[in-house]
């Protein structure tokens, strides 16, 4: 403080001013203090009922819809995951409807396939045991035809052996005898 | 004239407004930039407010900005219970800040480079933290003095020492404003005095030279919008500081 005092004495040339350092001047005393009190109630009543109830508002209405948002926010989420859960539900249903009906239809191809295959089966059966059967005929036919040609080819033999044909009962003997063995 | 550097704390009377015994009351230039910062501190907040918008434009962000800090300050340092004061260490704060710019430009008056000013608002500050620590808390706030944990023999002289402490608040929170704004606008106008004393003197070398110390202006004009801020804050955060003893005189 006394600074300010010595730069004033430095500077000032005589006679500049009516008194002292201006700050220190108390005859500027009162009027100073008289219109600070007035600036500074003004002021503070104006901050007081003015100013500072529309910014706290603007702020406060702004963390408001801020407050708003997260809590819309929030729920829109808690919907879309419901929307999710329902869809999954949705997929997982259609996926086992899906493997219900492939397997049904599977099995259902499996029993026709088996049905088919059993009816060729016993068709072909059948034809096999009627080619069993003709082959058989065909064998006894063959197998009475061969007594015949034997009987006739031993009393051939017979004949040129002995120069008289056996008897056709000994033939037939003879032939069955040997066939037997 | 024009190189004095003292010139510019000179009161001047504009017009007398009433005479109390022999005191003068008058409307001076100080009273004007009073008025003035009235004016533009609430047409700052009224105007930068008009639109209520939900996405500020600039001068509303700046309100904003203002309100929040001196808000935040408030209840940083004197707690929830502060913010009962928030209006007035606002007002203090809003007012401190505006006419320490206003007294950088050039050719203004600067209000808070009068003792009496810084004085009146520091004991406003003081007699507010006094009547209300009493108010609110009776005798107790007088705790305020009496540290706990301190041995017996030691106590009058911490008390002693508290009480000082307390008493000479409002003489370094008054000083440091006044003096810090009466210091820096002397150096300015004592810097800008060296221009038209070289460039007088030595003619055009002189107003070539005058180039350094009209850089050093520049220089220091940055610094005193830092120091014009930087005070406001501080008388504002101490001003908090004081209130939060009135609130919680315990230790």
């Amino acid at each position: 403080m006394a600074e300010p005092l010595n730069t004033s004495t430095g500077h000032v040339p005589k006679g500049e001013h009516k008194g002292a350092f201006p700050p220190f001047q108390s005859q500027t005393f009162a009027s100073q203090l008289v219109w600070l009190v007035i600036a500074f109630v003004l002021l503070y009543v104006l901050m007081l009922k003015v100013a500072l109830p529309r910014v706290a508002k603007i702020i406060e209405n702004r963390q408001k819809r801020i407050d708003d948002d997260i809590a819309d926010a929030g729920k829109l989420k808690t919907q879309s995951d419901e929307a999710v859960a329902a869809y999954e539900k949705a997929l997982a249903d259609a996926r086992a409807r899906a493997q219900t009906i492939a397997n049904e239809t599977r099995e259902s191809q499996a029993t026709a396939a088996e049905a088919r295959r059993k009816t060729l089966e016993g068709e072909l059966n059948a034809k096999l045991a009627e080619a069993e059967k003709s082959i058989t005929a065909t064998k006894t036919a063959a197998m009475a035809n061969v007594r015949a040609i034997a009987e006739d080819a031993t009393r051939a033999i017979v004949e040129q052996l002995i120069g008289s044909a056996p008897s056709d009962k000994a033939v037939a003997d003879a032939v069955a005898d040997a066939l037997k063995r | 004239m024009a190189t004095d550097p003292i010139h510019q704390f000179q009161i001047v009377n504009l017009f007398p407004i009433a005479k109390i015994g022999n005191t003068e009351i008058a409307f001076t230039n100080s009273a004007a930039f009073m008025l003035t910062a009235v004016v533009a501190i609430t047409a700052f907040l009224v105007i930068g407010t008009a639109r209520r918008s939900l996405v500020p434009s600039r001068l509303q962000s700046a309100a904003e900005l203002s309100y929040e800090f001196v808000a935040g300050t408030v209840r940083g340092t004197a707690g929830a219970e502060g913010m009962k004061f928030f209006p007035f260490v606002f007002t203090l704060f809003m007012f401190i800040l505006t006419v320490n710019m206003i007294g950088l430009i050039p050719y203004t008056f600067t209000v808070t480079s009068h003792i009496i000013v810084t004085a009146a608002l520091a004991i406003t500050v003081f007699l507010t933290v006094l009547i209300y620590g009493l108010w609110r808390h009776g005798l107790h706030f007088f705790n305020l003095f009496v540290p706990k944990g301190v041995p017996i023999y030691i106590l009058p002289l911490i008390v002693f020492i508290e009480v000082l402490s307390f008493i000479s608040r409002p003489i370094s929170h008054s000083v440091r404003l006044f003096a810090n704004m009466l210091a820096g606008h002397i150096t300015l106008k004592v810097f800008a005095g060296f221009i038209v004393l070289m460039g007088g003197s030595l003619g055009a070398i002189g107003w070539a030279g005058g180039v350094l110390p009209f850089a050093m202006i520049v220089i220091l004009t940055a610094l005193e919008t830092l120091v014009a801020f930087l005070q406001a804050y501080v008388f504002a955060i101490l001003t908090c500081i004081y209130l939060n003893d009135a609130i919680h005189p315990g230790h």
